[in-house]
């Protein structure tokens, strides 16, 4: 900051963005500088996606104005921003797995020979920028083969082909482990030192102080404000993203005060050798009433396969499963659903929500599934329950009939709890409940789970999140590999002991 | 993750480098041998050239239609109009040279008019976001009522410049096509570059491996899309001419589920109906089989022709599950 500053390469003054009548935008200003990381920060809905859509020009500004490389600029989509120097990865691999690595990095800008696509020359082109990520692939296996984090460093190569100033990154780390991540972001030094100006979305606050510059941060549309990342403590950005105390964040917290189970109990859920091959190795797990299990691994260790055999979603091939001391197959969701089992899936969009019903619908989906559609619920009824949900869960915007699509990702995701907790479970399995929300909601949500683990439910909590798992769970089942290695009191736990069982017990 | 890169890069060198991809066409081209080789044993005069010849000879136009559907196909579309457009463009191949129109002017008349249904289907299916079902659907009753409306009865070709064109060409020795053989290889040809080789046939992949992301890739979707459904309906306007040389007229009830063949054929070259994957080339493999099937039931002599359908039907059933099976594997 002593040296003196470079211009800004891309500048937002006073723009604002209307879907009326809701003003999704309200006057904002971005100052995104060349050589710098410039964190965007706010809550679901606090227009962090309409910015970057009003950049790349996926929607155009009402008012305001956007320069970049000192000309106003009005793009007409993702496409002509590109063709600008102004890429953006988005949260969701947007590449095809069906390509080649390096069709998918160099599809637009290719090689060519006698009017054809050079396939060697492509190759070789696409093996160097692969090098400069620090990725030793083979550039002609199919993108369908490598792991999500690859995917998502290998998005990040096709935007940085060509003449790339400006790099925007949707929540680049939301389905990283902490080791991808850390690539993730040494790639991101390293552009920042060549120069390019990258805009970086994340609610993780932790990345965002590791590896930001600066940060710019928006409440309801509307600018709170541009700082210094070293010179802002937490507690105070997240005071200025929630625009509110932290009572919420506080009251959870607390949660992990336990309700004392008797001695004897038989429980809820008993598997004993449930396995599922290629799946998951056979594991057992007891689950009582008025707990939560957490459930600690990396993506992929097996975390979502357990829980797919908890609910019936996928059928083990192994092992037993009792319920309340009674031998029972969990044959599909239904049957689970008949027992009191309820699961939300990690893919909020494709397993979970509904999104082109209203929030009603949605809400009574599970409810009216398990009465059969020969007794369709009083509308009264249904009504009612809706309404207790919105008020319960805080659900925003508190219409019925709003479009689900409509909603943020907190919302959806409350909606979604809203449905399985209208059936009344007795067991509720939560896949990545708080994932890709922002810090309010999350709080809501954690302290929802332990109410209604006070309450007598029994809840399975998996996230990746560590320290939420740790605060919330009385007991956790850590997996690696797909095998459940071990399974220790939640309460007392700390993170490096559950870090260690998770990298192998210290031995590995 | 960097480190367990170069572990898989040498084990995918080191034996063959046989890419799964290529696993259904490998199974197609499996079925295709074991076939020549069972009618082989089984039949004398099986694999004679005269009867390789005609296998290629009958299905020339099948071949022609096939390439054009895999377009579609890949990109997660589909085509129900061929069929019908194909007797549409033997119908007015017919009628023209009938009305004493020249070969010259009534060639590219008859394929232009599948190439402007296609492009019709593309617009609708592009433009108006109709479903390619429904579209093509309408496409092909329309192909077809304009086929009753030109001629209600077969009329043949005499034309000794259009008899001339569809006569024998000697290749080498014993050895003889139809000119319709040869076109249906230019066709091919043509098409497996256009699919490897240009930035369309990649973005005909992409778009079959997901539209959106196609789009956010930058890649030309509106365009390729279009040109997808131009290239079905040119493909099955040339068909037709093809047919139309094959059995020497234009009848409005040729055709008739031929969409179908054409479908089966690609579905059994092991193109996903999902698109994104597959290859011209299993789609010609795809005919062969089908044709392959109808010449050996004609060899065993006592089984009725209706046979071949069954038979067509089991095998695209096994090959759509063993489709299904490797994609599970895959995830």
């Amino acid at each position: 900051m002593t040296q003196q500053t470079p211009p800004p390469v891309v500048e937002l003054t006073g723009v604002t963005v209307e879907f009326p009548p809701v003003k999704a935008l309200d006057g904002v200003d971005l100052h995104l500088r060349p050589g710098e990381i410039h964190a965007l920060m706010g809550e679901n809905g606090a227009g962090k996606s309409t910015l970057i859509k009003a950049l790349t020009g996926v929607h155009t500004p009402t008012e305001g104005t956007v320069v970049v490389d000192g000309v106003e600029r009005r793009f007409s989509g993702p496409a002509d921003a590109r063709a600008h120097g102004v890429s953006t990865v988005y949260q969701e691999v947007n590449l095809c797995e069906n390509l080649t690595v390096a069709e998918n990095i160099m599809l637009g800008a290719e090689p060519r020979v006698l009017g054809g696509l050079h396939w060697r020359a492509m190759r070789r082109q696409a093996a160097t920028h692969l090098r400069r990520m620090g990725l030793d692939i083979d550039p002609a296996s199919s993108l369908g083969s490598h792991s999500l984090a690859v995917q998502q460093l290998v998005a990040i190569c096709r935007a940085t082909v060509g003449d790339c100033k400006v790099l925007i990154l949707d929540e680049p780390t939301s389905s990283l482990d902490t080791d991808e991540v850390e690539h993730l972001f040494t790639v991101m030094r390293s552009l920042r030192d060549d120069g390019v100006a990258i805009l970086f979305v994340s609610h993780f606050l932790d990345q965002v102080y590791e590896v930001s510059d600066r940060m710019t941060v928006l409440r309801n549309g509307r600018l709170v404000g541009e700082y210094v990342t070293a010179d802002l403590p937490a507690a105070e950005l997240v005071q200025h993203m929630i625009g509110r105390s932290m009572d919420v964040l506080e009251a959870a917290e607390e949660v992990a005060e336990r309700t004392e189970r008797p001695a004897g109990a038989t429980p809820l859920l008993q598997v004993l050798g449930l396995g599922r091959k290629g799946s998951i190795q056979p594991f057992d797990l007891d689950l009582y009433e008025g707990e939560v299990v957490g459930l600690a691994g990396l993506l992929g260790s097996g975390r979502t396969e357990l829980a797919r055999l908890l609910t019936g979603a996928d059928r083990a091939d192994t092992g037993q499963a009792r319920v309340a001391g009674r031998p029972t197959r969990l044959r599909n969701p239904r049957t689970a659903m008949g027992h009191g089992i309820a699961y939300t899936s990690e893919d909020r969009k494709g397993e979970g929500v509904v999104d082109g019903l209203t929030v009603r619908e949605n809400i009574v989906l599970a409810l009216q599934a398990e009465r059969g559609w020969m007794r369709p619920l009083p509308r009264r009824q249904v009504d009612e329950i809706v309404a207790r949900y919105i008020e319960q869960l805080g659900i925003r915007p508190a219409d019925p009939e709003a479009l689900l699509r409509n909603l943020s990702g907190g919302n959806q995701q409350k909606v979604l709890l809203a449905r399985w907790l209208a059936t009344a479970p007795r067991l509720l399995v939560l896949d990545e409940p708080t994932r890709g929300i922002d810090v309010g909601a999350k709080a809501e949500i954690q302290k929802l789970v332990a109410d209604l683990a006070a309450g007598g439910m029994s809840v399975v909590f998996i996230s990746a999140e560590l320290e939420e798992v740790l605060r919330l769970s009385h007991r956790i089942a850590v997996l690696r590999d797909r095998r459940k290695v071990a399974e220790i009191d939640g309460e007392g736990a700390s993170t490096a002991q559950v870090v260690d069982l998770i990298a192998g017990g210290g031995a590995a | 993750m960097t480190t367990s890169a170069p572990a898989r890069r040498t084990a995918a060198r080191i034996p063959v480098r046989l890419d799964r991809r290529y696993l259904p066409v490998l199974g197609t081209f499996v079925v295709l041998a074991l076939m020549l080789v069972v009618g082989g044993t089984r039949y004398d005069n099986f694999l004679t050239p005269a009867v390789v010849s005609n296998l290629f000879i009958n299905n020339a136009h099948l071949v022609v239609l096939a390439v054009g559907m895999t377009f579609v196909i890949l990109t997660g579309g589909i085509d129900l109009s061929v069929g019908a457009v194909l007797a549409l463009s033997t119908v007015v191949t017919a009628a023209l040279l009938q009305a004493g129109w020249p070969v010259p002017v009534v060639l590219p008349l008859a394929v232009g008019v599948g190439t402007v249904i296609g492009l019709a289907h593309g617009v609708m299916i592009h433009l108006f976001q109709v479903q390619p079902f429904v579209a093509t659907l309408a496409g092909m009753f329309f192909a077809r009522g304009l086929c009753f409306l030109i001629a209600p009865e077969s009329i043949a070709i005499g034309d000794p410049a259009f008899v001339e064109l569809a006569s024998w060409v000697q290749i080498a020795g014993q050895w003889r096509m139809t000119s319709s053989v040869l076109i249906a290889a230019i066709v091919l040809g043509v098409a497996f570059l256009a699919l490897h080789f240009t930035r369309f046939g990649r973005t005909v992949y992409a778009i079959g491996g997901g539209e959106q992301s196609a789009l956010l890739m930058g890649l030309p979707v509106a365009r390729t899309t279009v040109l997808a459904y131009v290239v079905s309906g040119t493909c099955a306007g040339l068909g037709g001419l093809l047919f139309a040389m094959y059995s020497r007229s234009g009848y409005s009830l040729t055709g008739v589920a031929m969409e179908l063949d054409a479908i089966a054929a690609v579905v059994i070259g092991g193109t996903l109906l999902t698109g994104g994957t597959g290859f011209v080339l299993g789609s010609v493999l795809g005919v062969l089989v089908l044709g392959l099937i109808q010449t050996v039931i004609t060899f065993e002599g006592t089984l009725s022709s209706w046979w071949t359908r069954i038979v067509i039907g089991v095998l695209l059933l096994v090959f759509v599950l063993l489709q299904r099976v490797l994609s599970l594997r895959r995830t």
